[in-house]
């Protein structure tokens, strides 16, 4: 039908040119996604992708549970699908194309089966099947009642090739699908978004097609971006990096709702991507034999990288000893699980403030909220002359009015005093 | 129909109010004996919410932790900092037994982030311990944040501000810090059982400072309960 026809028909119809480079781009992400359940993965373009099942079936519960988990994913990742399977990968393709979701399991069920289909499954061009209909040929059952000679002579080798191998009375080979190593996908947003949590919609269908894809080369992610790309300034970057590799669709996608939740976006976003440049291997997890005493503890890493997610990466820390005499280098923040150093320094309070604190003196004695007591000291602290931040201090503990213990110190040399630190 | 008092007694659903052990709940111990025998079943509440109202900021709310925190991280389980009002220093929990390689500082800008950090760090149970320093928390997010605990094992420490202590709060333990005779006194303001009325001292000094401080000599139970007291436990 013409456009403009078409136009007269439905005056408020929407006319997008069609993208054949997309289709592609999509059938080898669906391709890449679906060698989590087999290995044995071909393509039939434009629209198709072949599974070889028979060996998955035990692992995944049964067929009936595998295409559960196939809808699913399917309809998460936005694709609408026909499912059909056959003996046959022919058989297999034709019945979906025809819209049957039969799932044959014998051999000898395929034949009623495909007799029933129209012959347009054939994907002939337009001649071929207006010649089939000349003679009155609708379904498949009817052009194999033909003569196989007749048929041979007037549409070429190739029409009853397709049949013989759809039937198992042919090998049918397939090149199978190999996975790239790298993981990219897109989608186009169907309206420019501005709210970045509006985005957590297409980047769930992102990330299910990453686990997928993630599970067919038995590997995680340990850092994945997604680009948010505008229409005329630079993409957006977020970038989520994991303590430890995952590929839990449902972990990535708190992640990307958490980092979503907090993104500025400066301007309209037209399409998102998801990129995995590195996969890292990920071993199975094995069932303990015994089921564990009490409540189980929970996901260390998963916690850490939630709060990360939220409170951004560095918010999130551990502190470690160092070997330095100023007490104020001594600590140190570090990656959690960090080895320490074990130094012995002498008495020190658990809070440092982050800059110390000058005190009043008033009749040679230091003042904090009033008098403050003298415990213990003086410690002598010299050190650092060597980068600048010189110290020469004389380090008490004294009590507050309050009871309260802190840790405090005088310059030396006459200087003032200060409060550094509280014994809590 | 002969009917037994002491096996109806028995049966774990009565609950007498001159009882303290409540079988089956799990505790962690202080390291003060004086405490863990004011306190239900003979220590920190494990799964459950724990507040510390210090009568003020240094007055010794961590040493009161030092002991239960040290045992804890010595078992190899996490210690949850959230929102910390100050920079823990290494050298001195390293000094307190303190394993600091299973220290975690969570930083948080708001009060909001600070109570969804400890609510996320009680529902994962993915801790030994949560300790969270919280302003002006209302009643209904103190509950979530008890339920989370009660979610999880780990004992969860919550410090408030010390004019909260009027306020109802869904906490299991409540505990009141101040001082006396030089040493450290805790009131338990709320404990699962009945109420206890005197403070409980507890001799929770920095050994320096100990030997000079002859408040704590001159007291005779918080003495004698420093004799007995590993000096390894009242570091911090």
């Amino acid at each position: 039908m013409a456009v403009s026809a078409a136009l007269a028909l439905a005056p408020r119809l929407r006319v997008v040119q069609r993208d054949p480079a997309a289709e592609t781009e999509a059938l080898l992400g669906v391709a890449g996604w679906a060698a989590q359940f087999t290995p044995g993965v071909a393509l039939e373009f434009p629209d198709a992708v072949l599974l070889d099942a028979v060996g998955s079936l035990k692992l995944f519960g049964g067929l009936t549970s595998l295409l559960e988990r196939l809808r699913r994913d399917l309809t998460e990742m936005g694709w609408s699908a026909e499912l059909a399977g056959a003996p046959t990968p022919r058989g297999a393709f034709w019945l979906a194309l025809a819209g049957k979701s039969r799932f044959i399991g014998s051999a000898t069920e395929i034949e009623p089966a495909l007799t029933e289909l129209p012959v347009a499954v054939l994907r002939r061009d337009g001649e071929t099947l207006e010649a089939l209909e000349a003679v009155g040929v609708r379904t498949l059952g009817e052009l194999l009642a033909l003569p196989r000679e007749g048929v041979a002579r007037r549409f070429r080798q190739g029409l009853l090739g397709d049949l013989d191998r759809a039937l198992g009375r042919l090998p049918d080979p397939r090149i199978f699908f190999v996975p790239p190593a790298r993981f990219r996908a897109a989608i186009e947003l169907p309206a420019e978004v501005v709210q970045a949590e509006a985005l957590l919609f297409a980047a769930k269908r992102l990330i299910v097609q990453l686990t997928g894809f993630l599970a067919a080369r038995s590997g995680g992610a340990q850092r994945f971006v997604f680009r948010l790309r505008h229409r005329d300034r630079a993409a957006t970057e977020v970038s989520i990096g994991l303590v430890a590799p995952s590929r839990d669709t449902g972990h990535f996608t708190l992640l990307a709702r958490e980092r979503f939740s907090g993104l500025a976006l400066g301007q309209p976003v037209r399409e998102i991507a998801l990129e995995v440049d590195e996969v890292v291997p990920l071993a199975g997890r094995n069932l303990g034999l015994l089921l564990e005493q009490g409540k189980p503890r929970g996901d260390w890493e998963r916690l850490v990288e939630r709060l990360r997610a939220r409170l951004g990466s560095e918010a999130v820390h551990g502190i470690a000893v160092r070997s330095e005499h100023r007490p104020e280098f001594a600590s140190t923040a570090v990656d959690s699980d960090a080895s320490s150093l074990e130094l012995d320094f002498g008495e020190r309070p658990v809070w440092l403030l982050d800059r110390p604190k000058p005190l009043a003196e008033i009749g040679a004695r230091p003042h904090h909220e009033g008098p403050l007591e003298l415990l213990a000291g003086p410690e002598r602290i010299e050190s650092g002359w060597w980068d600048g931040n010189n110290v020469a201090r004389d380090y008490f503990v004294a009590r507050m009015q309050n009871e309260a213990l802190v840790w405090i110190y005088r310059e030396r040399g006459g200087g003032g005093w200060y409060l550094h630190g509280l014994f809590a | 129909m002969s009917f037994s008092f002491s096996a109806l007694l028995d049966r774990p659903d009565i609950w007498r109010g001159d009882s303290l052990n409540r079988a089956g709940a799990p505790v962690v111990s202080s390291g003060f004996p004086a405490l863990d025998a004011g306190l239900p079943g003979g220590g920190w509440p494990a799964g459950a919410l724990t507040e510390i109202l210090p009568a003020h900021e240094g007055i010794g709310e961590l040493r009161l932790l030092g002991s239960a925190l040290a045992e804890l991280s010595r078992r190899g389980l996490r210690l949850a900092w959230i929102a910390p009002p100050h920079l823990p220093y290494a050298p001195a929990l390293a000094a307190a037994g303190i394993d600091i390689a299973k220290l975690v500082i969570v930083r948080t800008a708001s009060r909001k982030e600070t109570l969804w950090a400890a609510e996320q760090a009680l529902a994962a149970n993915a801790c030994g311990a949560v300790l969270a320093w919280l302003q002006g928390a209302k009643y209904a997010e103190l509950r979530r944040l008890q339920i989370a605990a009660e979610g999880g094992r780990a004992p969860a420490f919550l410090f408030r501000p010390p004019e909260t202590a009027g306020e109802s709060s869904p906490a299991a333990l409540r505990v009141a810090l101040g001082t006396a005779c030089g040493g450290l006194a805790a009131h338990v303001l709320k404990r699962r059982g009945s109420p206890l009325t005197r403070p409980i001292l507890l001799p929770a000094m920095p050994p320096a400072v100990r030997g000079k401080n002859s408040h704590v000599d001159r007291h005779p139970t918080a003495a004698a309960a420093a004799r007995d007291f590993p000096a390894r436990l009242v570091h911090a």
